[in-house]
């Protein structure tokens, strides 16, 4: 039992903090945010020389080949720093579809691009999406997705697909060229800090070699991709709350009011105590799930306990932050509005807690 | 990171739960809030014959007696005798008194006391807080005079449990009133029989009987100070840390959540469908196994800091008021899905699980021991996080 980080992996969190501490202060996040396709691309690419976005991927691929443990410990920190860009979607939802469901060519064409950065792949799952078998051993492609990330940006779009009526009985998974005729963006307006789109899909007819593995079995891997960036996604919450903990313990530290500072007052000192105790219960349900999946187990109640965890530790943070810094993070141009806006989107993403509460109902034969 | 035990210790739980089906049946094993005398004494037997395979101290060094292990197997075999509901005894003993006169008592007192705790002879209960005394506890007000080659005690301690049980009182006592309120308190270990010391009778909600113990003019020998006169606190304190994990107090209420889950699983009040699968039951069920295993991740924590030779603080604080919560979560949740049979007690044949949910519902009004809550919070908030005091 250890449930301590590598060496390496201390090294790598200290290089990651101090990276990102340098290159993407809330300045830089605040103009992205702003930006049309929500993009910081000279940070992207750093972060793809750094080798950031095959962290986990595999070496032959351009990857680094390192853990499922070390993408957790990494993704903390692009959590705390409120990272721009579609790491989530690209380096980790879309890549590990490609990886576990491609085949050879496919990988070999798409990977070594997702981790240069060279190329962004995002995924569409809405239920309305439909493909039936076209004349030619294709598919046709049809109906719409909504909440699609970085729909703009993305190069290639997979697509996980239910059958048209009366067709093969599951999932079957589509790569999607974004420029292909037939492909209608509409931009969603939203509290995300990243675009998300309503891609509708007018008979797109695509090939055999557009299938990401077979009719009708893409639904292993799909499923296996997003309990991945769900984990994923979990690291990045912590990370965020582990940054208001410190905010606020630092502002509670020198404010003063009523002739002392605020952290002297039990009120605040156990609203930082219980927001501690959520983060410690998050840190250990997410590396557990991370680490379960590291050794091949499966990890499908570990990983709705980490998400249901998650959705409170995301509340008990913007509860905390809100009300320690009080009026002044009622203003934009204070940053705890930007740590609360994306723990609400990470809540609804991948699962709400009461999904993954139903999950684990599942897991548990009820 | 790592989750697994290692092979030796996976084998040491295999032989553990071996020892435990054989010597445990259902019938022995505790129900909340209903410990009777013959429960306790069983409790004990099982002590001594864990004491006989090198068990019952197992964290303890071999030359005191001990089982020469580590947290991790201290972990085990805490979760494993609290999950098969064994009545507990000699834990005082085990978890503070030993450990304390390992590294502050004299040889003479190591040859005299330890001894006895591995082997399960000897009860000891605790004596800090006073009718006046509780979080505050620096501010104990119990003299403990010198005269001569003695020790005259006065004053009261409060919330004696095992008072009834134990042999010995392990307490604190004021020694130099002059000095700042932490600096002039000392260690004492007195025996109950000594004259003077009476207990008045003081039942808890849970059952057990628990005393006010009075101290007039008790004459204690020199022999019984631990450590250093007024650096009492300090001694005391350092060996709080002993054991730390909470891992027996989870497994208690995790076998009762399991047996919950189970009778919703298999009991359909209404003659419809099973309780558990009813919409709200089946999300409540699932938000207390979260809540469990969360308990559970966080007391491991504790025992694998302690493994690696760190001191958990704040650590122990999360996962001890995490505990604390979680179980009045769950009992709260429980008696809610049960209705008005949650109120029956152990003994009414309509009792759902013995009576166990109406006895952890009162158990589970302990939110005091080891700290209250809120001092939890001011331990995680000062020590963990270095807000101010």
């Amino acid at each position: 039992m250890d449930f301590g980080l590598t060496e390496q992996q201390e090294i790598m969190r200290r290089a990651a903090r101090e990276f990102l501490e340098a290159e993407c202060p809330t300045s830089l996040v605040r103009e992205t945010e702003e930006s049309a396709d929500g993009h910081a691309p000279d940070l992207w690419r750093n972060m793809a020389e750094l080798g950031w976005l095959g962290i986990a991927l595999p070496e032959m691929y351009g990857g680094t080949g390192g853990s499922f443990t070390d993408q957790i410990v990494l993704f903390e920190e692009i959590g705390r720093a409120l990272t721009p860009g579609p790491m989530l979607t690209s380096s980790v939802l879309a890549a590990q579809i490609v990886l576990i469901a491609g085949n050879d060519s496919q990988k070999e064409r798409l990977l070594p691009g997702i981790v240069s950065g060279d190329i962004v792949l995002t995924l569409a799952r809405g239920d309305k999406l439909e493909t039936a078998s076209s004349v030619d051993g294709g598919v046709t492609l049809s109906g719409d997705s909504a909440f699609v990330p970085y729909g703009g940006l993305a190069n290639q779009i997979i697509c996980a697909t239910r059958p048209a009526i009366g067709a093969w009985p599951d999932t079957t998974l589509v790569l999607v060229d974004n420029q292909t005729e037939g492909v209608l963006k509409t931009p969603m307006e939203s509290i995300a800090n990243y675009p998300q789109h309503l891609v509708e899909f007018d008979d797109v007819a695509l090939s055999t070699e557009d299938l990401l593995g077979e009719i009708a079995e893409g639904r292993s891997a799909l499923d296996q991709a997003v309990q991945r960036a769900t984990v994923v996604q979990c690291a990045e919450t912590l990370g965020r709350a582990q940054k208001v903990l410190d905010m606020v313990v630092e502002y509670a530290g020198h404010r003063v009011a009523f002739g002392r500072p605020i952290g002297t007052f039990q009120a605040v000192q156990h609203r930082c105590a219980d927001l501690k105790v959520a983060i410690d219960s998050s840190r250990m349900l997410t590396y557990q799930a991370a680490w379960k999946a590291d050794q091949g187990i499966p990890a499908g109640d570990e990983v709705a306990m980490a998400k249901a965890q998650a959705g409170t530790l995301s509340r008990t943070a913007t509860e905390a932050g809100h009300t320690i810094f009080a009026g002044i993070s009622f203003t934009t141009e204070h940053d705890m509005q930007l740590y609360s806006a994306r723990a609400k989107i990470a809540e609804a993403n991948l699962g709400d807690t009461e999904y993954h509460l139903d999950q684990l109902a599942s897991g548990m034969e009820i | 990171m790592d989750f697994n035990f290692t092979k030796q210790q996976n084998e040491f739980r295999e032989e553990l739960r071996e020892f435990l089906r054989a010597e445990v049946p259902l019938e022995k094993q505790e129900v909340f809030g209903s410990l009777t005398e013959e429960d306790y004494q069983f409790g004990r037997e099982i002590n001594r014959k864990l004491a006989v395979r090198n068990w019952l101290a197992i964290g303890w060094p071999e030359e005191h007696g001990g089982g020469g292990k580590g947290p991790i197997e201290q972990g085990i075999l805490n979760e494993d005798l609290g999950y098969w509901r064994v009545p507990k005894s000699g834990s005082i003993g085990l978890g503070i008194v030993g450990p304390a006169i390992m590294v502050f008592g004299t040889q003479d007192q190591k040859d005299r006391y330890l001894g006895p705790i591995a082997r399960g002879e000897i009860e000891y209960c605790q004596g800090f807080s006073e009718p006046n005394v509780g979080s505050d506890l620096g501010s104990l007000e119990l003299r403990a005079e010198r005269d001569g080659d003695e020790y005259v005690l006065n004053g009261a301690k409060m919330f004696t449990s095992y008072a009834y049980k134990a042999d010995y009182m392990y307490l604190l006592a004021r020694t130099d009133p002059q000095a700042q309120k932490h600096r002039g308190i000392s260690l004492f270990i007195a025996d109950l029989k000594t004259p003077g010391i009476s207990l008045s009778p003081l039942p808890y909600i849970n059952g057990e009987m628990a005393a006010q113990t009075n101290f007039d003019n008790v004459r204690l020998p020199l022999s019984c100070l631990i450590g250093e006169e007024n650096r009492g606190w300090y001694h005391a304190m350092t060996t709080l840390d002993y054991e730390r994990s909470g891992l027996w107090r989870y497994a208690n209420v995790r076998r009762v959540f399991d047996d919950f889950v189970d009778f919703c699983q298999d009991s359909a009040p209404d003659g419809g469908q099973p309780l558990a699968e009813h919409p709200l039951v089946r999300h409540q069920l699932a938000q207390r196994r979260l809540g469990m295993e969360t308990w559970k991740l966080l007391s491991w924590n504790v025992a694998w800091m302690q493994s690696s030779g760190a001191v958990p603080n704040a650590e122990a604080s999360v996962s001890f008021l995490f505990g604390s919560e979680e179980r009045l979560r769950f009992a709260e949740m429980a008696m809610e899905v049960l209705g008005p049979y949650s109120t029956l007690r152990h003994g009414s044949t309509m009792a759902p699980l013995l009576g166990n949910i109406e006895g952890i519902h009162r158990e589970a009004m302990h939110l005091h021991g080891a700290g209250t809550t809120e001092i939890h919070r001011n331990i995680i908030a000062q020590r963990g996080l270095g807000m101010p005091r």
